[in-house]
């Protein structure tokens, strides 16, 4: 098993906060060192556009671009040419919806989410309705928050032409079998699936080919990459049938002044304007660093802790768990009788970060029967030694004044 | 803060007004009173803040929605504050309490309770929920000259 307190060593984080007890991951990840030289490389000696190699540098730069590309096509088992830089999974979410939903749907149509979806996977699909008047609705969701096929085959039907969800979600943490999903969706409707990755590309492996999903968004942030880079992939097909949200410098083969564009074949034609190039660079870090570890050894390590902290969080008595269940790092709580952000901020007194509310998914507080929560997300580099300051903390969580006093 | 004020006091104080808060309701006759939505981007506080005026004098104060305890005990003690003060008053007592959470000088005299918020600063993440219901009274306040 990988050994974390080798692996901090490769954090600044842990060096200058050397106490934290970090466990947002969920919201974002910490930078190893080879990262910040990766997005360094650029500012420091690799600084210019790409998409000019007139000179030396500008071709290193295309090169590195190119090579990243690469990277990220092995990381998710993709070919380079299905592999676009966004600005996150929310920038890459926004541009299916408007590139594509905007674009085939129509009021006869249907689109399928779940009430666990991040606000990033329902609004953008609202503005779809609300232009094309294609008609939203939610897969039923298991008594304990989980998407299953029964619950999908009983609203999917030929009507349905996107289905948009989360491997992984951000406040339950179950994994959903998007290859299953993805397999029925395929052979009883027309529908598209489009697979929110976020949570989930950084803890375990991804093969797109496998999954047989359409489309597949996520952030570099939160795989241990600079924030401000995302990828969204698609396959070759759809990218080409889709618009480009954005127009601009370096999408386009040529205009006139008849309004007549030739746009550029994907990925270059959603890659208006001058991108994250040390954004880029950094991701292409991430990926060696993630790659390096080996992401079968993240998730098998990840499971452990996240075993080790129900086991220990199931003695105290003054919690409510609300997945105890789920797969991932993902664990979502309360402390009987205590307001989530009286017991965060609680826990941000003793050095502890974890995040409270309703993490952007507002749609989910009537299931759990709680107006706000607060949520454990695990990564790598976590111990059992967080664990353990975080179950001593939440034991005393019901003195939460403790923190104003103090 | 003053050493004659006993931490156990004040923290009974923010719990009582926490768990059996005396304002947290919604006004039988809403169109009599001025309402301002207060929520932040950074928690879930949601709250909506009302105030009845009669003749520059406020005659009830009240509060409604989903907030933490910091919130909801500063925005109980405040609405005991300020019914029966004229709008001068109720501004004057705001600024003070904020000038408290924002470790400025202030008048100890007018705050009454809201003394129990004095180590709000130690907690960053906690001014914005000490003051979401102060900025909402000094909206409605600040913003409606008319009567209601």
């Amino acid at each position: 098993m990988l050994d974390p307190i080798k692996i901090r060593k490769d954090f600044p984080m842990y060096k200058n906060n050397p106490n934290i007890v970090y466990l947002d991951n969920a919201a974002t990840t910490f930078k190893p060192y080879s990262v910040i030289d990766e997005c360094n490389r650029y500012y420091l000696s690799e600084t210019a556009n790409a998409h000019r190699g007139d000179y030396d540098l500008a071709y290193k730069v295309d090169i590195a671009v190119d090579s990243v590309r690469e990277k990220v096509a092995k990381f998710i088992n993709s070919k380079k040419i299905e592999v676009v830089f966004t600005s996150g999974a929310s920038m890459s979410m926004n541009m299916i919806a408007y590139g594509y939903g905007n674009k085939y749907l129509t009021s006869d149509d249907e689109i399928l989410l779940t009430e666990a979806e991040h606000a990033s996977n329902v609004l953008p699909w609202f503005k779809v309705s609300e232009v094309t008047g294609a008609k939203i609705k939610y897969i039923p969701l298991t008594k304990e928050g989980r998407l299953t096929i029964d619950n999908l085959k009983k609203v999917l039907n030929e009507k349905t032409r996107i289905v948009s969800i989360a491997q992984v979600t951000n406040v339950l943490g179950y994994i959903v079998d998007i290859k299953e999903i993805a397999k029925y969706v395929h052979e009883n409707s027309n529908a598209i699936v489009v697979c929110d990755g976020a949570q989930s590309v950084p803890h375990m492996k991804i093969d797109v080919k496998d999954l047989d999903c359409d489309f597949l968004v996520f952030s570099g942030h939160k795989l241990c990459g600079p924030t401000g880079i995302g990828v969204l992939y698609g396959k070759y097909n759809l990218l080409q049938k889709m618009e480009p949200l954005m127009s601009g410098g370096g999408d386009n083969a040529k205009f006139d002044m008849c309004g007549n564009v030739a746009y550029l074949e994907p990925p270059a034609k959603f890659e208006a304007g001058t991108m994250n190039l040390a954004g880029i660079y950094g991701l292409g870090g991430a990926i060696d660093y993630l790659m390096n570890i080996g992401m079968n050894n993240i998730e098998e390590y990840e499971r452990y802790l996240r075993k080790y902290a129900i086991n220990k969080l199931k003695t105290l008595q003054n919690l409510i768990i609300y997945n105890e269940n789920a797969e991932t790092g993902i664990i979502t709580l309360n402390v009987k009788g205590v307001f989530s952000q009286d017991e965060a901020s609680y826990l941000n007194s003793k050095g502890i970060c974890v995040r409270s509310g309703e993490h952007c998914a507002k749609l989910l507080k009537d299931r759990l029967g709680a107006s706000g929560t607060v949520r454990v997300s695990l990564y790598f580099y976590n111990t059992v030694e967080d664990i353990d300051k975080l179950c001593l903390a939440l034991k005393n969580g019901g003195d939460f004044l403790d923190a104003y006093f103090n | 803060m003053p050493i004659s004020i006993d931490q156990k006091i004040l923290r009974e104080i923010i719990m009582d007004h926490y768990s059996h808060p005396s304002h947290k309701n919604k006004p039988v006759n809403e169109n009599e009173y001025f309402k301002v939505e207060m929520n932040s981007a950074s928690c879930i506080d949601d709250l909506f803040i009302y105030l009845k005026v009669k003749d520059d004098i406020i005659v009830d104060a009240l509060f409604d929605g989903i907030a933490c305890t910091i919130s909801t005990a500063s925005t109980d003690i405040l609405c005991d504050l300020l019914i029966s003060k004229t709008k001068r008053e109720a501004l004057y007592i705001i600024e003070q309490y904020q000038n408290m959470i924002f470790e400025k000088p202030y008048d100890e005299e007018c705050i009454g309770e809201l003394i129990a918020f004095i180590n709000t600063h130690k907690q960053a993440s906690r001014i914005k929920c000490a003051t979401l219901g102060s900025e909402g009274f000094k909206k409605l306040l600040e913003n409606n000259e008319d009567e209601k």
